[in-house]
């Protein structure tokens, strides 16, 4: 169709780059370019960089550089249209496999042979044909299984601040997860964008030494890759997961780290284009941008696999409000929230319970999936939990003394809390079981009539009031 | 018409903008088809030669020398039987018909027309041969769910007689009547209409709202209440739950006809949508609540052009309903990201930027569109009065209101549900403040209420809101002074309002008996909460201490009072209240002792 129209235009090359602008090329004298395709810029020296066609018009398109412009000579370089859209080779075989951002291997090891060619942009789901996401996923940890439970086919970002520990969390969950159902396949793909060497180490040698590598796939840029090629690492990603989960049946956990770089390198090329920008400069378009990324989570009816995300972006100045956090927020089924304070006090991990949620909860807890007493406990933890917090602001203000009996054993609960349910090791890996008991351990601190929020039949038979007051 | 028109060719493509030349003839919002793969397309800009296209599906590969074919329509929606328990998208292409025919997922150039063409509906005519009918009247009707009688209607600007009718069993296409106008053309009706979206349906005359339309919820019922025909905005941050309000009111809200457009949001919620809507039931007919319903779900990652038409697509169908006389309850869920898909096309087209990128036409787009709810008098002889309700959630970026969709929307809704995301963290949900909010309606829902529920409502809320007020007075001195330098008085103002807080406007939308309220529980739950406070109000005033009045084990039945199931409300409450007074009584002996 389109494809044979074009590929006629396309077999030529062009000595015609016009401007370089930042990562744009801007290449005149063309015919009948396709919005979106590919284009291959050849420098004297024999290498070749790849474009994608941002704009295309009777005469000139405008092509955005993945490999950045540096050492681009408008005399001297070529351009060639390849008429299609970036693709990836996909094949069962990229398991246990690292990548970069342009899809090509860097580990050293044995080429692979696709099976088949994809366009990595996705197509939307249908809302119709979605699974709703009601299995829960146990990560073994406490903040996020009992109070913000992750299901397949979800979406829940890390949102984090620099300095914080999010990558061994990350590195935590993709240990840990499990599904309470065995002989599943589960496999990890892992997306870097513009992190440090020190980091990737991290977790390609975490990955190795747990042998997670071996149900991975990982697709890394550094931070002195081209900011460019962030752009599509996560849509890399995204279509090989998607690959593994709904053509061989896999449960795909997809980490995708660091969102706000990711953003950041769209920003860049959004100022080149000289567009009208929203806040702090980032482009009007970068919810609709964010929603491709992050809708790919999910799940097919009649197909096996799933997709679940955890996107981890750090907020500049741990700024909620900052465009990045905000607007994955609206998308995303929720959020897991590290908090400063947490860190500098030591607790690992640093989770700041009260403003993070998992939207997806209800749906994935109760009987026959963790507990039936799951939903009353999370929620009398809250509640329990924002009580107890604001007892400890007023005792700073006025001292303990002012506090009512009520209130002390509520700062009691919280503390208790803080440095035993929030608090747990880096290789510490609780069953749900035993973090919903221990919810109830702390829980005994209150008295019997403030569990309001548990249905009276689940207080009968778990509560047991606390002996060392 | 369209033989005056010219097929065009394509210069420029840009994300969701198509630019084409040679398109003489076609006028503004004409749809056109784009390119070799015949995409969707609606012309939005006309300079010189040059018409600005967006284009409702992804562009990738389209390239300039491609044609655009004129259609000679404008964006119209399909109106008629079938509309009822289907899924759009923002388009109006059904999603479950797509799904059947081009899989899981949505491919570019995918078409369905919205309305089933092989279906028979029985069509009952209800006016014979001969008569005169005006746009408008009800020239039959047709069966279309358990719970709707659906209305063929004589389509506006037609008059004349009727020449030929028929009952019996027809597909939407085919002809159930003929009209004779007044210069003798004969015009044939199917059951089929189709109306362009962006104009909005003709009515007779509209009349200020007249009472409440109900939701089941208590803090928007007893406090806040919309009106049937009015408008209310939902604006809060992430998490707060708006989405859950507005699945709550679609669920619960007493309109005859409920249209849910997701407009932008999580395509997993919609979902949720699709497959809980069908097990609930209606609590006044007991049947699926999806038998009146339709949905428009244009999910986040679909086109964003389709989205700025989805809000269109669903008032259009919402008044449709409406000139039928049914009352319309929309929810437009969120009204945010329409404004940012203007803002995406307003961009791409270098216009102007007015507040944050947004186009200068940001307010005009809003209130245009809310000013198409109201109470009105239909077209049609027979006078018939119904409405539509809009509420729109907002989603302001940061949370801070006084980002531009949420201001230019606080100019022109009557209601603003203002959500708080330190209740969302306490996880008091619905997390409505009970400060922020206003209801501009009170003053018509309250005689309402005194009159039709309960004879003492609008004085019940009127305390309940003087004691919310008060405790939040108190709790900033209380930050300052401590608990105990209060009076009992005082004292006994901050238990009452929490009780009001915990016990009344808590309410849990995921418990079976809590997640609806009826009207008369509304008023026997806060009429009982009142009662203990003024019961302990008197005999403080008598001289008694407020200490034995604390932390009565009789609270707890208080605030398990939410769960008294709606079929024994009388019998139960009558218990609890005597169940009070002894209480207070046996606490008031104490006291003396």
């Amino acid at each position: 169709m389109s494809t044979a129209a074009t590929s006629q235009a396309a077999a030529k090359e062009f000595r015609t780059i016009r401007n370089i602008v930042g990562p744009l090329v801007f290449v005149g004298g063309v015919k009948g370019i396709g919005y979106g395709e590919i284009a291959e810029i050849l420098l004297p020296d024999g290498s070749i960089r790849r474009g994608k066609v941002l704009e295309t018009q009777e005469d000139r398109a405008l092509i955005q550089v993945f490999e950045g412009t540096s050492n681009l000579d408008p005399g001297s370089a070529r351009v060639r249209f390849t008429a299609k859209g970036q693709e990836i080779g996909l094949s069962p075989d990229m398991v246990g496999r690292v990548f970069d951002g342009f899809g090509r291997l860097t580990d050293g090891g044995p080429a692979i042979i696709p099976e088949k060619y994809t366009n990595i942009n996705g197509v939307p789901m249908n809302p119709y044909a979605r699974n709703f996401p009601n299995e829960f996923i146990q990560t073994g940890i406490s903040t996020i299984d009992v109070l913000n439970p992750l299901v397949r086919g979800q979406k829940l970002p890390v949102f984090s601040g620099s300095g914080m520990p999010h990558n061994r969390m990350a590195a935590q969950i993709a240990r840990q997860a499990t599904v309470k159902k065995s002989g599943e396949k589960f496999g990890v793909v892992f997306a870097a964008m513009g992190i440090t060497f020190e980091e990737s180490n991290f977790f390609i040698e975490d990955f190795r030494r747990t042998g997670a590598l071996e149900r991975s796939v990982m697709f890394i840029n550094l931070a002195n890759d081209p900011a460019i090629e962030r752009i599509s690492i996560p849509r890399l990603a995204l279509t090989t997961a998607e690959y593994l989960a709904y053509e061989l049946g896999m449960h795909i956990l997809v980490i995708l780290t660091d969102l706000t770089n990711y953003c950041e390198a769209l920003r860049e090329i959004s100022a080149a284009r000289k567009e009208v920008p929203s806040r702090r400069g980032y482009p009007g378009y970068l919810y609709t941008d964010l929603a491709t990324i992050y809708e790919r989570a999910g799940r097919l009816k009649g197909k096996d696999g799933s997709i679940t995300q955890i996107p981890i972006l750090t907020m500049p100045e741990d700024d909620k409000t900052h465009p990045v956090p905000d607007l994955t927020g609206y998308i995303t089924e929720g959020q897991i929230i590290l908090g400063r304070s947490f860190h500098a006090e030591g607790i690992y991990p640093p989770v700041d319970v009260l403003p993070s949620l998992s939207r997806l909860k209800d749906k994935g807890i109760g009987k026959g999936k963790t507990r039936p007493d799951h939903a009353g406990v999370m929620n009398q933890l809250y509640a329990a939990y924002a009580r107890g917090k604001n007892a400890q602001e007023l005792a700073v203000v006025l001292g303990e003394s002012a506090l009512s009996p009520l209130d002390l054993r509520y700062m009691e609960f919280s503390k208790r809390f803080e440095a035993q349910f929030i608090t747990q090791g880096e290789n510490e890996n609780r069953e749900i079981e035993a973090n919903l008991d221990l919810g109830w351990r702390l829980l005994g601190v209150l008295p019997r009539a403030e569990l309001k929020r548990i249905r009276p039949e689940f207080v009968e038979q778990y509560y047991v009031e606390a002996t060392d007051l | 018409m369209a033989s005056e028109r010219s097929n065009g060719t394509i210069i420029k493509v840009s994300g969701p903008l198509v630019v084409a030349r040679g398109l003489s003839g076609s006028r503004m919002f004409e749809m056109v088809k784009v390119g070799v793969l015949g995409l969707f397309g609606e012309i939005i800009e006309i300079r010189g030669d040059q018409y600005s296209i967006q284009v409702y599906e992804e562009t990738e590969d389209i390239a300039p020398g491609q044609p655009v074919v004129p259609t000679g329509v404008p964006l119209s929606a399909e109106l008629g039987p079938g509309l009822l328990k289907s899924i759009y998208d923002g388009v109006q292409r059904p999603l479950d018909k797509l799904m059947a025919t081009y899989g899981e997922f949505i491919v570019r150039g995918a078409e369905s027309p919205a309305l089933d063409r092989e279906k028979k509906w029985d069509f009952t005519p209800v006016v014979a041969v001969g008569t005169e009918v005006e746009a408008g009247d009800i020239l039959g009707t047709v069966p279309e769910t358990a719970l709707i009688t659906h209305k063929v209607l004589l389509p506006p600007g037609l008059a004349g007689k009727v020449t030929e009718i028929k009952a019996g069993s027809f597909t939407v296409e085919e002809k159930v009547a003929v009209i004779k106008d007044a210069q003798g053309v004969s015009h044939t009706i199917t059951m089929l209409q189709k109306w362009p979206v962006r104009i909005p349906r003709p009515i007779n005359h509209k009349l200020p709202p007249v009472k409440p339309l109900l939701t089941g919820q208590r803090i928007i019922d007893t406090l806040f209440p919309v009106a049937k025909g009015g408008t209310a905005c939902v604006p809060g941050p992430f998490g707060s739950g708006k989405t859950v309000v507005q699945h709550q009111l679609a669920k619960w809200a007493d309109a005859d006809i409920v249209i849910f457009i997701g407009c932008g949001e999580r395509g997993n919620e919609m979902t949720d949508v699709l497959l809980e809507f069908p097990e609930l039931t209606d609590p006044k007919s007991g049947r699926p609540i999806m038998e009146r319903t339709v949905l428009v779900a244009n999910t986040s990652n679909m086109p964003v052009a389709a989205r700025e038409a989805s809000v269109f697509t669903g008032i259009t169908m919402a008044e449709y309903y409406r000139d039928q006389g049914f009352s319309v309850a929309l929810m437009a869920d969120s009204t945010s990201r329409w404004a940012e898909a203007m803002r995406e096309m307003s961009g791409r087209l270098e216009e102007m930027p007015g507040d944050e990128g947004y186009p200068a036409y940001l307010a005009s787009r809003l209130a245009a569109f809310y000013e198409r709810a109201g109470l009105v008098i239909a077209l049609g002889k027979d006078g018939r009065e119904s409405s539509v309700t809009i509420i729109g959630a907002v989603s302001p970026a940061g949370g801070d209101l006084s980002e531009p969709v949420t201001q230019s929307t606080l100019r022109v809704t009557k209601v603003f549900w203002g959500l708080d995301d330190q209740l969302a963290f306490q996880r008091h949900f619905p997390a409505i403040n009970w400060l922020s909010s206003y209801s501009l309606y009170l003053d018509v829902t309250d005689p309402w209420y005194d009159a039709e529920v309960h004879a003492t409502w609008s004085k019940n809320r009127r305390q309940a809101m003087i004691l919310l007020k008060k405790e939040a007075d108190l709790q900033e001195l209380v930050r300052l002074v401590g608990l105990d330098s209060l009076g009992s008085a005082d004292r006994l103002i901050l238990e009452s309002a929490r009780l009001i807080r915990e016990d009344y406007l808590n309410q849990s939308a995921f418990d079976d008996v809590d997640t609806f309220s009826s009207l008369r529980k509304q008023a026997l739950m806060l009429e009982t909460i009142l009662a203990f406070h003024q019961g302990i109000e008197k005999r403080l005033a008598g001289g008694l201490d407020l200490a034995p009045f604390l932390n009565l084990p009789v609270t707890e039945d208080i605030s398990r009072a939410k769960l008294i199931p709606e079929k024994d409300l009388d019998s139960r409450f009558a218990d609890l209240r005597k169940k009070i007074e002894d209480a207070l009584e046996a606490a008031a002996r104490n006291a003396n002792k």
